[in-house]
């Protein structure tokens, strides 16, 4: 049976979202909320202030091997991503490839803060769709070295805005000690938490992984604050798409390598010409070679959006690309997407002619982000 | 006299002296949420019922509304190209997306009256 025959699974924040009016809807085979007051709002809402957002969809993962050269070794054999120089609480964007250099997933790995865990421990968050498949991946290739546990026990939730520092300084220390892409162990409200200083909106904010039967008395916690209101699933994707950040399965899968889909920063400078790992001379080739494709912004005047498999076409018509996410942004009030073009047109201001219901509608290659990420560079209150 | 009628797939038509109002439920743009564009048809268009007549699209999805009878377009709701959200505020009024000639009188009686396009949605 797939995953999306089976019954969704309820987090453990559902009858939070029910009570504070939440559309539930099925995503990636869990129960969550699409949107609470609406999108638009919510989406401004994180921009101004601060939102919530469950995000225990989310696949959580400790990695267990020996010691910590031991486990990062093996884990580098399968991530390009640097992983030797993640100082203690340090975090890592990077994926997981195969032989052709396509991307099995993206995620993140998280070294944990000093004295925290066993020094051959190791986190990583990979995509709600993709857990079962990064975990039989990992385990088959490293699962005679290091001990892999998903864990089903723990929600996310993810505080997200200008003003999540300011907010979640009232009930711990954590934005104080943190900068972007850093995580340490915390109590909030006497309850344990993992806080990492990091989020899926181009705004400052905090994921906080937290156990199941704890995590409704801590949301109701930051709810208590009322700069903070709940936000779902449509505004997360409005949200990351005006920040130019990829959703798997959508700009990327198996078949787009990281050339193409313009995150070469999910490869260590460093591990480009090292080689050994999966995929990796694969890109190497792509690099030297220059990708066909690239995943470019584009942006459209007036207001129809151009959306997800909307195909990209030359001045005679032919199809030679295609859009994998889209949406009107609620902060330009313009549509924006991320489309798959030829290189030779990934440039700046270069006319794009996409079809919109069999109609040419034509629009420019836009610097992504298209809104300006506000992450805080160094620990505090970013105000 | 006014008269409201609904489509199972959420459109409204109404009926006066002066002729007849197509729109969206209120049911159907709080479904939809925050509606970001309309794509309305040109005046003088013939369609016949079922046909897709206009394009309401939100953030998160564009959705087809359908000829809930066969008509030709009399005018188009052209404040809606700038301020589409009017069909949140007001879908049974201002919001309304377009005025036809309905075809055939008898398609209205096929469609649902108030009460049952309430226990429709319920």
């Amino acid at each position: 049976m797939s995953q999306s025959e089976k019954t969704p699974i309820s987090t453990a924040l559902h009858d939070l979202h029910v009570s504070q009016g939440g559309r539930m809807v099925d995503f990636a085979g869990y129960n969550l909320p699409v949107q609470f007051e609406g999108i638009v709002k919510e989406h401004m809402q994180t921009r101004a202030s601060a939102s919530l957002f469950d995000v225990s969809h989310m696949g959580q993962v400790t990695v267990t091997g020996p010691d910590f050269n031991t486990t990062i070794n093996a884990l580098e054999s399968l991530f390009p991503g640097n992983l030797k120089n993640l100082k203690p609480g340090g975090m890592r964007y990077t994926v997981l490839l195969n032989k052709q250099g396509g991307i099995e997933d993206d995620l993140i790995v998280t070294r944990p803060a000093e004295g925290q865990a066993s020094d051959g421990t190791m986190f990583i968050v990979v995509n709600a769709a993709r857990k079962d498949h990064d975990l039989a991946l990992m385990q088959s290739a490293l699962g005679d070295i290091l001990q892999f546990k998903l864990h089903d026990d723990k929600a996310l939730l993810a505080l997200q805005g200008p003003l999540a520092a300011t907010v979640l300084a009232t009930l711990c220390d954590a934005p104080h000690q943190l900068s972007f892409m850093n995580s340490m162990p915390a109590q909030i409200g006497g309850i344990d938490c993992q806080i990492s200083r990091c989020g899926y909106t181009g705004e400052d904010g905090f994921e906080i992984s937290v156990a199941n039967n704890k995590a409704p008395e801590l949301a109701k916690l930051i709810y208590a604050d009322e700069r903070v209101k709940p936000a779902g699933l449509g505004a997360r994707d409005s949200l990351r798409l005006e920040a130019g950040l990829c959703l798997y399965g959508h700009d990327m899968n198996d078949e787009i390598d990281p050339v193409a889909a313009n995150i070469l920063f999910s490869i260590g400078k460093q591990r480009r010409t090292d080689g050994g790992v999966v995929g990796a001379d694969a890109v190497i080739d792509i690099i030297n070679k220059g990708s066909k494709m690239r995943r470019v912004g584009l942006t459209f005047s007036g207001r129809m959006p151009v959306r997800e498999g909307a195909e990209i076409v030359d001045n005679a018509g032919a199809k030679i690309g295609y859009v994998t996410s889209g949406t009107f942004s609620p902060c330009l009030e313009l549509p924006i997407c991320f489309a798959y073009v030829p290189a030779h047109l990934a440039e700046n201001d270069t006319p794009i002619t996409a079809m919109v219901r069999g109609k040419p509608v034509t629009g420019k290659v836009s610097p992504m982000p298209f809104v300006a990420q506000n992450y805080a560079r160094k620990p505090g209150l970013n105000t | 006299m006014t008269k409201i009628a609904y489509s199972q797939d959420h459109e409204y038509v109404r009926t006066e002296a002066s002729g007849a109002t197509i729109g969206i439920s209120d049911y159907a743009q709080e479904q939809l949420g925050d509606i970001v564009y309309v794509e309305l048809p040109s005046v003088g268009t013939v369609f016949k019922k079922g046909d897709e007549i206009a394009v309401v699209e939100s953030v998160k999805a564009a959705s087809e509304i359908y000829a809930p009878v066969d008509c030709t377009v009399t005018e188009i709701n052209a404040a809606l190209e700038a301020n589409p959200a009017e069909v949140n505020a007001d879908a049974m009024g201002t919001g309304w997306l377009m005025k036809v000639s309905v075809q055939n009188e008898e398609q209205l009686g096929e469609l649902m009256d108030e009460a049952a396009y309430a226990t429709h949605i319920a």
